[in-house]
């Protein structure tokens, strides 16, 4: 079964554990002047996980939301699908992971995300693409990710995903959140899901996504590719060989009617 | 260099000023070519996390693919089909189209970060990726013109290997087209996952097909503006007969092309965006206007399309909005979801600027030394030219 995290936003104090443990977890840089917590706070190649502070309108009043943001893992990745070098992959546990060592730096897995998640080492000679890799050593041996384990208020719930799906929709049940779980459609589901109490554009997600999992509209094309290729090119046989035919044809008949002697 | 036949002569390239001033802007492109494999892509471009792709991506393959689809269109009007008139023009357009890829693999091998790895694809097979298409068609395809260029180049010289390259001619010509055909299109399909991101006056399930039929009809055009630039450089008049029926071709596609589009953006509900008076409507309504409905005008208009001017003005106006198109898909459509802000660098410029002057360089030595352009400094006339003793009459033996 694919292992998940349910973010509960009502529950987030914006603290910034997780994103310390993240990087402890990943031995990740700790960057002067760079925000893992408030409003400046943004993923780089460095910041796996931040937490956006969000400002909005609760009740006509000014209210904090504090997004935690990493990588979703989606049940189908577009990035995934879009790397031509198997560079990311997904586990059968959920987490979507980076291997190094086959990465060509083509960097359309940035491109084809549709939470803008992957990052790149510009810095660098030789850059790898950086992001979440939901701690996947730690799943794989039936574990939380870091950032879940040191979570203080509750925010973070780690299981199957069905599971987190049953306990989501029965919290939005009990009153006091928006009926919506972000990532249970989203194109085509994600192994992160959110819950909340205003909506989610408003604390800058990306809605209106298709729910049709991404891969699905290039690789209805690719599949196309073998027939249009060996249809093509039996097209163009044929008609090479016609065409050559004919011209062979047009030759004789010409030097048949010079050797009769009579001019074209 | 290969080995020099005696007979064939000396190799020349005449200098000229221009000549000079291409081959400052190779050398110098060709430097910061090697700097930015050195140092990486942050400190020698403006690429960013919110723009992982660039001008190298953009104009050089995208654009570079597109405007180099002249030599498979010709390839299968003249190697195929058989349409005799279009032999003249045979050998310079696939030469270009060579060329052209050649520049676009260089191109590929700046943008990507680590290019000790460039040849991961082959042996890890991420074939659910567009890209990976791209990736093995534009190689193979590559290396089928090398191929196909064997038969211009045994005339010169390893004279030996000529009949080998003959025989094996027919295959090379139809694979030729085949891998081109496919990766043309699947550029397009490389933005068909951009769903929701890319703006949906270009974002469409039918990219690939726009791409494809974009990358055929601008071959005539790029082959028409290549013959006038020759000519004036080698002084002799241009076959405005054959270029003529050339572009008439591609005005029938310019005509399904613009009515696919038309039924694609009313399918979608899109249509409305077009006047919307925005940035992407606006440059949207350019690249139709500039790019396509002008030149069908100019093209069925028979005094137009048979004058030098009418070519002319065709062949810049298609031309033109195929680059404009392609950047529209890779920035306009683009900047509204990815935020953030990009201009190339001046080594990104540079680099690219070097990477065409060495083209222009490679083409003029090949023209020069090789039998490529028919009926050469003879003042051929306005007669379509089907020179004997050169283009392919052997073929069919």
């Amino acid at each position: 079964m694919s292992k998940g995290v349910l973010v509960d936003i009502t529950r987030c104090v914006g603290c910034g554990s997780c994103a310390v443990a993240c990087k402890m977890w990943n031995s990740l840089q700790y960057n002067n002047g760079v925000d893992t917590v408030g409003e400046n706070a943004e993923l780089a190649a460095e910041e796996w996980t931040v937490v956006k502070k969000a400002v909005v309108k609760k009740e006509q009043k000014t209210a904090w939301r504090f997004v935690k943001q990493q990588c979703l893992h989606c049940l189908e990745p577009a990035c995934a699908s879009a790397c031509f070098s198997r560079a990311i992959q997904k586990t059968k546990e959920g987490p979507v992971v980076y291997v190094e060592e086959l990465c060509v730096g083509c960097r359309y897995c940035m491109l084809a995300c549709p939470y803008n998640i992957p990052k790149y080492e510009w810095d660098k000679t030789f850059p790898r693409v950086r992001k979440c890799q939901m701690c996947a050593s730690r799943v794989s041996n039936g574990e939380a990710p870091a950032c879940v384990g040191v979570c203080p208020s509750g925010a973070l719930t780690f299981g199957d995903r069905a599971e987190l799906l049953q306990l989501a929709r029965e919290r939005i049940s009990s009153g006091g959140y928006i009926n919506h779980i972000y990532g249970e459609d989203e194109a085509g589901g994600t192994n992160w899901l959110y819950i909340a109490d205003v909506p989610f554009e408003e604390l800058g997600f990306r809605t209106g996504i298709t729910t049709k999992p991404l891969p699905e509209y290039s690789e209805s094309i690719l599949r196309l590719t073998p027939a249009v290729g060996l249809g093509w090119g039996a097209v163009l046989t044929g008609l090479y060989v016609y065409n050559r035919r004919r011209n062979e044809v047009a030759r004789e008949e010409k030097i048949s009617s010079v050797k009769k002697g009579k001019k074209k | 260099m290969a080995a020099t036949n005696s007979d064939a002569g000396r190799w020349r390239f005449p200098m000229t000023s221009t000549r000079y001033v291409l081959l400052f802007l190779a050398i110098v492109g060709a430097l910061l070519m090697v700097y930015r494999l050195v140092v990486g892509l942050g400190s020698t471009t403006n690429l960013n996390d919110q723009w992982p792709w660039g001008l190298w991506i953009g104009f050089d393959v995208l654009v570079g693919v597109a405007l180099a689809g002249g030599g498979y269109s010709t390839c299968l009007l003249v190697h195929v089909l058989r349409i005799k008139k279009f032999n003249a023009i045979a050998r310079a357009a696939m030469l270009t189209s060579l060329i052209g890829y050649l520049l676009v693999m260089a191109g590929l091998f700046m943008d990507i970060g680590r290019w000790f790895n460039f040849w991961r694809p082959f042996v890890s097979w991420g074939y659910h990726s567009v890209l990976f298409e791209v990736f093995w068609c534009v190689s193979l395809y590559t290396m089928i013109q090398l191929l196909e260029f064997g038969e211009v180049a045994t005339e010169r010289v390893q004279q030996g290997w000529h009949k080998y390259i003959k025989k094996i001619l027919p295959v090379l010509f139809i694979i030729g087209i085949v891998l081109p055909t496919l990766h043309q299109s699947s550029l397009g399909s490389l933005y068909v996952i951009e769903v929701g991101k890319l703006y949906p006056l270009w974002w469409s399930m039918l990219l690939p097909v726009f791409f494809l039929m974009s990358s055929f009809f601008v071959g005539p055009a790029m082959v028409t503006l290549e013959s006038f630039l020759g000519a004036r450089a080698h002084g002799h008049k241009p076959e405005t007969g054959v270029l003529s029926s050339l572009v008439k071709i591609s005005g029938y596609l310019l005509v399904v092309y613009l009515v696919l589009k038309i039924v694609d953006l009313f399918y979608r509900g899109a249509a409305g965006l077009v006047f919307a008076g925005n940035l992407e409507g606006n440059m949207f309504l350019l690249e139709m206007i500039a790019g396509v409905i002008i030149p069908i005008i100019i093209c069925f208009n028979s005094k137009l399309r048979n004058s030098n001017a009418g070519l002319i003005g065709f062949s810049v106006l298609v031309a033109g909005g195929v680059i404009l198109n392609r950047m529209n898909v890779v920035f306009t459509g683009m900047a509204g979801f990815m935020g953030g802000f990009y201009f190339p660098s001046p080594i990104e410029w540079g680099v690219s600027i070097g990477l065409i002057a060495t083209g222009v360089l490679v083409y003029l030595f090949v023209v020069e030394n090789f039998k490529i352009l028919p009926g050469e400094g003879k003042g051929t006339g306005t007669m379509p030219l089907v020179s004997k003793d050169r283009t392919s009459q052997k073929l069919s033996a």
